[in-house]
């Protein structure tokens, strides 16, 4: 007897999809918080730390993230670190986040008009203070609407995540298409709890983009 | 760590990474035609006064936009069989592409549409133009120049998307690796060169789709 698609393999999914939203806040966290490194040192005055960040970012934007998995994948345990999938999935989509969100935060970050930091520094204010004071509350107001965004390809990135064997939501999907022999009422499934857990996002960046254009 | 790296095998078998960039190269530029061509019809009809053909547009973009191209192409390759409709992992692969960059070429080219303002069609009609002609020069060839960039890095992107395509056995360069890597164990050496190939692909995209636009877009502005 064949299994049919119902409400417990649809509930089978949503337990797969926690593990797709606890990976993307996962990736998203360590991710921004190396961003915000990126960025700043994408902005700083040393020239050889630009060049250096502007090649990470550089190599990050222009390879697949399925390479960039395989490849921390593989890689770490030439290290001499014993790592789990989760680990490994962890530490790629960190960095990968970290050189999109560096890119989009430099963006930012340059977008604050100059004579704000110049204000600062002629108030004798350090950079530490001129940064976390002045330049990042503007550049965080500019930088939100392509965050979301990109937290929003972040969630649909963790779907690679099935290529790699983390039982997340596309995989859910994929072992159920297994079970059910129905992969178009899967699959339709599996792109409608993404679709649910997207469009909020999508709809919040879009709203607040249109509300800092009529505020310019 | 003590692993020597060995890259004699990865080099060994440079035929099938060549026939892999071929495949990557085919499948992506396949899907950027078909893509901005299906494009722009979805922007037509989401900017159409039609509510039907808006809704079904809209309805489209945002359900491509907030899903995973990989999950996408699952329900192509292994979805549609079950409506009727077989292909193979190529054919489901520029499938999948073409539908997803639609999507995505249908809102960059909107932004583009909306930046022409009105006064420049109404000129192109005081001079006598043809419909189609003023659509043609007026419209979209000023739309897409000013876009053009951002569509560039949506083609990049479809090209790097391609990768994924090896899991409907699509025969595109991850796919060669992932035979390579089943035969050799040198997963670190493959997927090490397969990156610097495919850096070396997304610059040569960028330089040829700037090149491109060079010669289509080089006109006197404004």
């Amino acid at each position: 007897m064949i299994r049919q698609f119902g409400w417990g393999e649809f509930l089978f999914l949503l337990e797969g999809a926690r593990w797709t939203i606890v990976l993307s806040l996962l990736a998203f966290t360590f991710g921004g918080a190396l961003g915000l490194a990126v960025a700043l040192g994408r902005t700083s005055k040393w020239a050889w730390l630009r060049i250096l960040i502007a090649t990470y970012i550089q190599i990050f934007q222009g390879t697949p993230l399925l390479i960039q998995l395989f490849f921390v994948y593989f890689g770490l345990p030439l290290l001499g670190f014993k790592v789990d999938v989760w680990v490994a999935l962890t530490i790629g989509l960190s960095l990968h986040t970290s050189a999109f969100l560096g890119e989009i935060w430099r963006g930012s970050i340059q977008a604050v008009p100059d004579g704000q930091s110049e204000a600062a520094r002629a108030l004798g204010i350090g950079y530490m203070h001129r940064m976390i004071d002045v330049v990042l509350p503007q550049a965080f107001r500019i930088g939100l609407p392509a965050t979301i965004s990109f937290l929003v390809n972040l969630i649909k990135g963790t779907a690679l995540a099935a290529l790699l064997g983390l039982t997340e939501l596309t995989r859910s999907g994929q072992l159920m298409a297994n079970i059910t022999f129905q992969p178009l009422q899967v699959y339709g499934a599996v792109a409608l709890i993404y679709f649910i857990i997207c469009v909020p996002l999508t709809y919040c960046s879009a709203r607040i983009e249109r509300r800092l254009n009529a505020a310019r | 760590m003590n692993y020597t790296f060995d890259f004699a095998p990865v080099f060994a078998a440079w035929p099938s990474l060549v026939d892999g960039v071929i495949g990557t190269l085919k499948m992506s530029s396949l899907s950027m035609i078909f893509g901005l061509s299906l494009g722009i019809v979805f922007m037509m009809m989401r900017m159409s006064k039609q509510p039907a053909l808006k809704a079904i547009a809209v309805g489209y973009i945002e359900m491509i936009r907030n899903t995973p191209i990989l999950v996408q192409v699952f329900f192509v390759f292994f979805g549609m069989p079950a409506i009727g409709i077989r292909l193979s992992g190529e054919q489901a692969a520029i499938l999948a592409m073409t539908l997803n960059c639609a999507a995505y070429a249908a809102e960059i080219v909107r932004g583009g549409v909306q930046s022409i303002r009105p006064g420049q069609i109404e000129a192109g009609r005081a001079l006598g133009m043809h419909t189609v002609d003023i659509y043609r020069f007026i419209v979209f060839r000023p739309a897409i120049r000013a876009v053009y960039p951002a569509l560039c890095s949506q083609f990049i992107l479809m090209m790097l998307n391609s990768s994924l395509m090896s899991s409907v056995s699509a025969e595109e360069l991850t796919y060669f690796a992932q035979t390579l890597d089943a035969q050799t164990f040198r997963s670190f050496e493959i997927y090490l060169t397969l990156g610097v190939i495919y850096l070396a692909l997304s610059q040569f995209f960028s330089i040829a789709l700037g090149m491109i636009g060079r010669v289509y877009f080089s006109y006197p502005a404004k």
